[in-house]
């Protein structure tokens, strides 16, 4: 028996939007179940002392500072690197088995486990460069860990400008690197932040690789050889101890809104280029 | 009248298959030159070729030699982004650039090493008014290229490699998507222009080709049948299929 066409059409309807707000009804109880636990724990205070006996009292100012240093330093390692070599994939190399091996292996490579990578930054960084636990060693972890997405994200961006762009670009005696720097890379920009946003989330939240390579220190750190505590980090570890339940919501409710307040940011700067372009 | 370009012998292939058979052809300085023929003759593959854009496509292969004021384009040794500064080339669909109308108007300036404001802001108005564009963006120059009408962006397009001050401009079917009157403002350029460039104007439309084409060209199937004044190929053509051409019986 054949179904009418407009019963189905309401049948799509309310399983698409279902999924949709099913979707959001579970974002919004997880952000609200850790701000509502975590908010009353954050005030000026929390934020700018130090943690005291191992982060059971005081605050978490240490952690910021860590938080903010380890994927600063990483993407600033990763994001040139990963956005040259995606402009040189797609636009210095002709589609060749050498270029589709090199793309299967960034797919790879991103769909690896932190944790893997945190055991290569430990023995590499960490052990036979003798970094120790340290900024740099971290940084560095994280850099070669969101590189393939970096690099994938770029690729893509700068696949989807019309191939007209280049076209007229060339037709007016620009070189490949002249068409890249005036007409490519501005058009691709939104999507390259894209990608170095989600590198940065990662990059905050992650844990694993960097208990391993930058350790768990709470001092604050003064060189790049310091070991430092993110807040992931420190969300885990007081948590996993059972050291305080309270303060770790509360390291996790900061975490959230630094998020936030870093997409916001970024999409608010990456309009504002867009509109200045016209 | 002196002569822009020699083809000798010129072949062009695309992965071992020849588009361009055996092309020999002079172009006159300062004329309009019209190509006409059936889609696939070849005609857009001829205008590619004469500022190598054909290039950027992988497969081709050229044998024979086209000659610009007396040298070999296709020599190794010639810096084909110069050439393309030489050589102009507005495309079927207009393109503006996703910038500002002065921003497309200066990218080729701007490539050449010009950044005095004046020296560019000379350069705008001139090759605005030179495709008849001038009084209807003079005010809003700061204005993405990509938010005029369609016939307006292809005289910004015109305009823009107009800014180069290049010595010859291809046109390749410059007037396909546009209305009559925006056609009838790129012609009056052209006729214009011709004075100072040298114009091949590729173009499915043979009426276009008789108003404004000093010379006139007929390719079939990668072959030039035949070249001569206009006037004379349109209405005493030597060859059989000009005539089937122009009269309607194919293409």
């Amino acid at each position: 028996m054949r179904i009418n066409p407009r019963h189905t059409q309401k049948g799509a309807v309310i399983i698409l939007g279902g999924a949709t707000i099913l979707v959001l009804l579970i974002l919004a109880f997880i952000i609200i179940f850790i701000l509502e636990k975590g908010l009353p724990v954050v005030n000026l205070q929390f934020l700018s002392s130090k943690p005291r006996d191992l982060g059971r009292a005081g605050g978490i100012f240490p952690t910021i500072i860590g938080t903010i240093i380890l994927p600063v330093v990483a993407l600033l390692i990763a994001t040139p690197l990963g956005v040259f070599t995606s402009v040189y994939l797609s636009e210095y190399t002709k589609e060749t088995t050498l270029t589709k091996v090199i793309r299967f292996g960034t797919d790879c490579l991103a769909g690896i486990p932190s944790i893997i990578f945190g055991l290569f930054g430990y023995i590499f960084f960490v052990i036979t460069l003798q970094m120790g636990w340290s900024i740099l060693a971290g940084s560095l972890t994280l850099a070669v860990m969101v590189l393939p997405t970096i690099i994938r994200t770029s690729e893509e961006a700068i696949r989807a400008v019309p191939k007209v762009y280049r076209e007229v670009s060339f037709s007016l005696g620009a070189s490949g690197w002249q068409t890249v720097k005036k007409v490519i890379l501005p058009n691709a920009l939104p999507g390259i932040v894209t990608g170095v946003m989600l590198s940065i989330g990662r990059s905050i939240g992650e844990t694993a690789a960097v208990i391993f390579t930058a350790g768990s220190s709470l001092r604050i750190p003064t060189t790049a050889f310091d070991s430092v505590r993110t807040m992931a980090v420190h969300f885990y570890i007081l948590a996993r101890e059972g050291i305080s339940q309270e303060n770790a919501y509360g390291t996790a409710a900061t975490l959230i809104i630094a998020v936030l307040i870093i997409n916001l940011t970024a999409y608010w700067l990456m309009n504002r280029f867009i509109a200045r372009r016209g | 009248m002196s002569t822009k370009f020699n083809i000798h012998n010129f072949n062009f292939y695309f992965n071992g298959s020849p588009v361009l058979k055996d092309l020999n052809l002079d172009v006159t300085s300062n004329e309009i030159l019209g190509v006409i023929g059936p889609a696939g003759s070849g005609k857009t593959t001829f205008l590619r070729s004469l500022n190598r854009m054909n290039e950027l496509e992988a497969g081709i292969r050229t044998e024979g030699e086209i000659l610009m004021d007396g040298q070999n384009i296709y020599d190794p040794e010639v810096d084909v982004a110069g050439l393309r500064k030489r050589v102009g080339m507005v495309f079927a669909m207009p393109v503006p650039l996703p910038m500002s109308i002065y921003e497309n108007v200066v990218y080729g300036p701007r490539l050449s090493g010009i950044s005095s404001k004046s020296r560019l802001d000379e350069l705008v108005e001139k090759s605005l008014k030179e495709a008849f564009i001038w009084d209807e963006v003079r005010d809003r120059l700061k204005l993405s290229g990509l938010r005029l009408s369609g016939g307006q962006q292809q005289r910004l397009c015109l305009a823009r490699v107009l800014a180069m001050k290049p010595e010859v401009i291809l046109l390749d079917e410059p007037c396909s998507g546009l209305d009559p009157i925006s056609t009838a403002k790129i012609e009056d350029a052209l006729t214009v222009l011709k004075k100072e460039y040298t114009i091949i104007l590729v173009t499915n439309n043979t009426k276009q080709a008789a108003r404004v084409a000093d010379k006139t060209a007929f390719f079939l199937m990668g072959e030039m049948i035949e070249v001569g004044l206009t006037r004379q190929i349109f209405t005493a053509p030597a060859k059989k299929e000009t005539h089937d051409y122009i009269t309607g019986r194919f293409g």
